[in-house]
């Protein structure tokens, strides 16, 4: 049926030249396959998000006294409304639980070892614009949980010394978190955010095309000792085939939790009132959020809270920059760099858990 | 070379050490400031004497620049007791109860001195307690009724605004049971002692200390403070009416307001009691031990019909507003966005409440006009939790078409990725 079409751009623009890359591409075939999906997923997820987003602009009104109403009307008057918002929600989420399980694949799978440099690092950087993504559109329903999140985000991101202040006046957009800071957001989330998402994602899939996927040392090894053993499929259509069940995994388990759970819409928010007890930032936050927590008021002579926002801000900059610790030769560090890649993982599904359950 | 010699005179060398002295030890003690030779004798007297600078200091006299003088003349500046405490110096001792509101309003009572304190401050608390049962026992002798200090202790009185005042509103009614518990005291009057009791167990009680709601009523909203006297039987919906006005109308029209009027009854008293105030109920209207109309209705007679008809139509609509509740909770605790509803259901309150204001009027029809409205908004909510239900379920079954869909899809895609590697 598209055969025609098909034929038709051919001739024009040559369209087996601009896929003839793909079909030649090949993915190491072994036990551990399965992590490679996790990129594609986040990337599905993305998409999803973008376009659910879309529809999602043609009712979000942004402002202080419009944007409560506006969802609240997404949610019980526009047909599928509740579903559109709903999915946008529970994708956002799953898209960052997913860049995490990437994360974490590639870090134990050491994909992120000499050439992929710059992919881990895209990667990274990546990850916290998704969490940008995530704290920015947190706000828009401007109901009273989101209100004080980001009241409480923006006082963190304020404890940064020297620019500290002028950055929570930038993000604020004044001293206190108003429909400013809504307006302001719905800015980030909308266009800044996506821009460069978008851009760093054509780096990171270009990188990924480009290079190849990685295969885990231990894989390599074996191949190595034993060259037969060494197995492969195509990208195209084999590994798509694929990525495309998983894509519609990823699709059923979305579809379940917005159906079975729809995101709620909470009470609109109101600056008058007293925090509500015992409030807490998102899930993917809560490591950070407990960490900040546990950290004493005064440590020595320095303010606590300055010393955690210090001390995240240089763990966060050390993890962007974790590749670059590792040689091609066996060394201390490789043991150094597994040690603390496990360090990591237990210690942020810890202090989570331990958020969570805190009073 | 020359020498300098200085001749060593005895008497102005000690005059001037001694100048130089007092100057010193007058920096250190605040010299300068008013002397009270009162507080620093009173400071180490026994009992009821004792008024130490701290506890004067806390007074609002004190604080307003008025001492010991003021009220008991003499002179605070000698340290002579006899001086001091002159009646050249027009010292008067300690002031007799009876002179006591008389001397309060020497002061208060004289707007043009009041005014340079506290332009809004009244002037007329003299006049009142002339008027008040206290005021009138006064004169007639009886030094044992409260006088101003009674109320508003003495030496160390505050402004009715400080939490810690004994007539701040929330410490009224236990300054007003320093007497009017004390059984003893009280005896030669006649009158009970449990109102303290009876109000701390009310709904008045409740709503001032447990809410911290200072405009809920205490001893003097009701009797009035400076003027204080119980308010006449025919008077009590007057007392009531100043919180409770819309109650108030409807009673003086209905013909409850005639019959009492005629049998002497003290209107709202009669259902509500006075001092132990419960929260009002609907079992008020029923038959069993909260119920209060079969007290003087007999069964069966119109009254009683009347009677039945209100509480049924309340009953039903306080029971359509739960229905709606458990419906919405229901649909919300699904995940069901019915916050609209939910605000509804206020208004459905609203409504409740409105009737149960009504039956001051004792006329069922008027009772069901706001019952009506608010059975319609419940009703309407009621229909917004089970319609959300069937949305949820709507949902569910479109779940499960989907995971059909995306299971075959998964199966062609999985036969399909068989095939082409075989």
């Amino acid at each position: 049926m598209f055969a025609p079409l098909i034929r038709w751009l051919d001739e024009r623009i040559h369209l087996d030249d601009l896929i003839a890359p793909f079909k030649h591409k090949t993915v190491p075939r072994h036990r551990l396959s399965y992590w490679y999906f996790f990129g594609g997923i986040t990337l599905f997820l993305f998409i999803i998000q973008v376009l659910t987003g879309i529809l999602l602009l043609l009712y979000y009104r942004p402002g202080a006294n419009e944007a409560f109403e506006s969802v609240q009307y997404i949610m019980t008057r526009v047909q599928f409304g509740w579903l559109i918002r709903s999915i946008h929600a529970w994708s956002a989420n799953l898209m960052i639980f997913t860049a995490f399980v990437h994360m974490f694949s590639v870090l134990f799978l050491k994909a992120y070892r000499k050439p992929r440099e710059l992919t881990w690092v895209t990667g990274v950087i990546l990850l916290v614009l998704v969490m940008g993504f995530g704290f920015s559109g947190y706000l828009l329903p401007w109901n009273t949980l989101a209100f004080f999140a980001t009241k409480v985000g923006t006082e963190i991101a304020g404890q940064v010394p020297i620019i500290g202040k002028p950055m929570m006046i930038f993000l604020r957009g004044g001293e206190e978190v108003t429909g400013a800071t809504l307006t302001r957001f719905f800015g980030f989330h909308v266009a800044v955010l996506p821009g460069l998402v978008v851009v760093l994602i054509a780096i990171h899939l270009f990188l990924v095309q480009r290079q190849g996927m990685s295969v885990p040392p231990k894989v390599e090894a074996e191949w190595a000792a034993n060259p037969a053993a060494r197995r492969e499929m195509k990208f195209f259509p084999n590994f798509m085939l694929r990525e495309m069940m998983a894509w519609y995994v990823a699709m059923g388990v979305l579809g379940a939790l917005a159906a079975i759970f729809p995101w709620n819409l909470g009470v609109k928010a109101d600056p008058f009132v007293s925090a509500p007890a015992g409030i807490k930032p998102e899930w993917y936050f809560l490591f950070m959020f407990q960490t900040l927590k546990m950290i004493p008021s005064k440590v020595w002579i320095v303010d606590g809270e300055v010393l955690g926002v210090l001390g995240c801000s240089l763990a966060g900059l050390l993890w962007l920059l974790l590749p670059f610790f590792e040689s091609d030769k066996a060394s201390r560090a490789k043991v150094w760099i597994t040690g603390l890649s496990i360090f990591a993982l237990v210690y942020v599904i810890g202090m989570s858990v331990y958020g969570y359950v805190a009073n | 070379m020359a020498t300098l010699r200085i001749k060593f005179r005895p008497l102005p060398a000690a005059s001037f050490a001694g100048l130089a002295g007092f100057i010193l030890l007058a920096s250190c003690l605040g010299y300068g400031q008013a002397v009270n030779s009162c507080l620093d004798c009173h400071s180490a007297q026994p009992g009821r004497l004792e008024v130490t600078p701290e506890k004067f200091s806390q007074d609002i006299h004190a604080q307003k620049g008025l001492t010991c003088v003021s009220c008991h003349g003499g002179d605070a500046t000698s340290y002579d007791p006899d001086q001091a405490m002159s009646r050249k110096a027009g010292w008067k001792g300690k002031v007799d109860r009876r002179q006591i509101p008389q001397l309060c309003g020497s002061c208060h009572s004289n707007p043009a001195y009041i005014r340079q304190f506290d332009p809004s401050l009244r002037t007329d608390q003299l006049d009142q307690y002339h008027t008040s049962v206290h005021g009138k026992r006064l004169a007639a002798g009886d030094a044992k009724v409260a006088v101003c200090i009674d109320c508003h202790s003495v030496h160390d009185i505050r402004p009715p605004s400080d939490p810690r005042s004994t007539v701040n509103p929330v410490n009224v009614a236990k300054t007003c049971s320093r007497c009017h518990s004390d059984a003893a005291y009280m005896k030669q009057y006649g009158i009970p002692t449990d109102q303290f009791a009876k109000y701390n167990i009310s709904v008045h009680h409740d709503a001032m200390v447990v809410r911290g709601d200072l405009s809920a009523p205490t001893c003097t909203t009701c009797h009035g403070n400076h003027g204080a006297a119980p308010p006449g039987v025919d008077k009590v919906q007057n007392v009531c009416a100043n919180c409770h006005a819309f109650q108030a109308q409807m009673y003086e029209k209905s013909t409850h307001y005639k019959a009492f009027q005629a049998a002497s009854l003290p209107g709202c008293v009669v259902c509500h009691s006075n001092h132990g105030i419960h929260l009002p109920s609907d079992a008020m209207l029923g038959t069993g031990p909260g119920g209060v109309c079969m007290k003087c209705h007999a069964p069966g007679d119109r009254c009683d019909r009347a009677r039945v008809a209100i509480l049924s139509n309340l009953t039903q609509l306080d029971g359509a507003i739960k229905d709606a509740d458990q419906a919405l909770h229901l649909a919300e605790s699904s995940g069901m966005e019915v916050s609209e509803a939910r605000l509804a259901q206020d208004q459905a309150r609203d409504s409740l409440t409105k009737a149960r204001v009504t039956i001051h009027t004792f006329q069922p029809t008027l009772v069901d006009q706001d019952v009506q409205a608010g059975m319609k908004i419940a009703a309407a909510n009621l229909k917004a939790g089970k319609d959300a239900m069937v949305e949820r379920n709507h949902r569910r079954i479109g779940l499960g078409i989907c995971f059909i869909a995306i299971a075959m899809m998964l199966i062609g895609l999985w036969l399909y990725i068989r095939k082409l590697e075989s």
